[in-house]
């Protein structure tokens, strides 16, 4: 996503707590990621100052994928309330979840909703 | 409290477990839902079906212990984000009307109280405040804290520079907001009027408004702050 944003022109930051996410960046690129023109923070969601730091305050999008629902669910909460970005996007593996919250006004993307639709037309034919 | 209450804790570690143990004993009822396979089966041993094992932060899991007719949901697991989450789906979702939630790094206390999750209690907070009630700084104790009403008590040990000392109450600068309502002295208490004049060691209880106690203090202890 990262790439492909930065790709089109946007101006993309990425923040991570794992250093090798820039690595593998670089390796998408190949060229080093700040070359490119991306940026990078290294810290977790859940820190204001990171958030800050990574430019939440400018973002006109935000995007919330690690690999924790809950995670996602409470950091894009905060882009919405606390940092009135407009566009605020979280990927929620349980469809549940991502169903109610969706309802409640954040945006979720389910990409276990996703593949049971594409396995249901893969293995039954049925086009939901 | 009285009437029996039905309670769902989620974590069962050491805060969850001996809270589920105290309300059975209260005689509530109580579903406690742990993750933990292990750390299940070893409260289970003793909780038997108050315990069920589960993600709490699944709603599934969440209806299966009952959400719907809970009167409390209790989230004290050691993530914050999951008890954040637990706590919004019970209130928002189920309508459950009494939420508590741990905060356990009191950093994160700030997202709480963003999404709405109140009351929510951490630990380090609590055990701050007791160190404040034990080793008073500046010879100060909080007795009342009311932020909603915007009303609290303060107790002062009344040092031997404080411009206070030798004053009547009349006589002593006190700002707006502010009142003096007790005096403890050589082991009793009684009610100051407007002319008994204060002593170095007396013990005074003021009532005030929030946000003032640094003008009060610079009178009964002293700008130094020692008492």
């Amino acid at each position: 996503m990262a790439t492909s944003a930065l790709g089109r022109g946007h101006t993309v930051s990425v923040l991570d707590e794992d250093p090798l996410s820039h690595e593998r960046l670089d390796v998408e690129l190949g060229s080093s990621w700040e070359e490119a023109g991306g940026r990078f923070t290294i810290g977790t969601a859940l820190e204001i100052d990171a958030l800050i730091e990574a430019g939440v305050e400018e973002a006109d999008v935000f995007i919330a994928s690690t690999n924790g629902d809950n995670t996602n669910l409470v950091v894009a909460q905060i882009a919405q309330r606390k940092f009135n970005v407009e566009r605020v996007i979280a990927r929620v593996l349980d469809p549940r979840r991502a169903a109610w919250y969706a309802e409640q006004g954040l945006q979720t993307i389910c990409p276990t909703q996703i593949a049971i639709e594409q396995l249901q037309q893969a293995a039954l034919g049925e086009v939901v | 409290m009285d009437e029996g209450l039905y309670v769902i804790i989620a974590g069962a570690g050491k805060v969850g477990w001996n809270l589920a143990r105290e309300l059975l004993e209260k005689g509530h009822e109580v579903t406690c839902i742990e993750q933990d396979r292990r750390r299940y089966l070893t409260v289970e041993q003793e909780l038997e079906h108050a315990v069920q094992y589960g993600d709490a932060t699944e709603l599934w899991v969440l209806e299966r212990a009952g959400i719907q007719r809970a009167d409390l949901v209790v989230a004290v697991t050691g993530d914050d984000e999951d008890n954040l989450l637990i706590c919004q789906v019970a209130k928002e979702k189920y309508l459950c009307e009494r939420i508590i939630a741990r905060v356990n790094n009191p950093r994160n206390l700030e997202h709480f109280k963003l999404l709405g999750i109140q009351p929510a209690v951490s630990a380090t907070d609590l055990i701050l405040r007791l160190i404040e009630h034990e080793v008073p700084r500046y010879g100060l104790v909080h007795l009342l804290d009311l932020p909603e009403e915007r009303l609290e008590i303060i107790e002062l040990v009344v040092s031997d520079t404080a411009p206070a000392a030798g004053r009547a109450i009349a006589d002593i600068g006190l700002p707006d907001g502010a009142l003096v309502i007790s005096v403890l002295r050589g082991g009793s208490g009684f009610v100051p009027k407007a002319d008994t004049v204060v002593e170095a060691g007396d013990e005074v209880l003021v009532v005030l408004d929030p946000g003032i106690e640094r003008d009060i203090t610079a009178q009964f202890v002293g700008d130094n702050g020692h008492a």
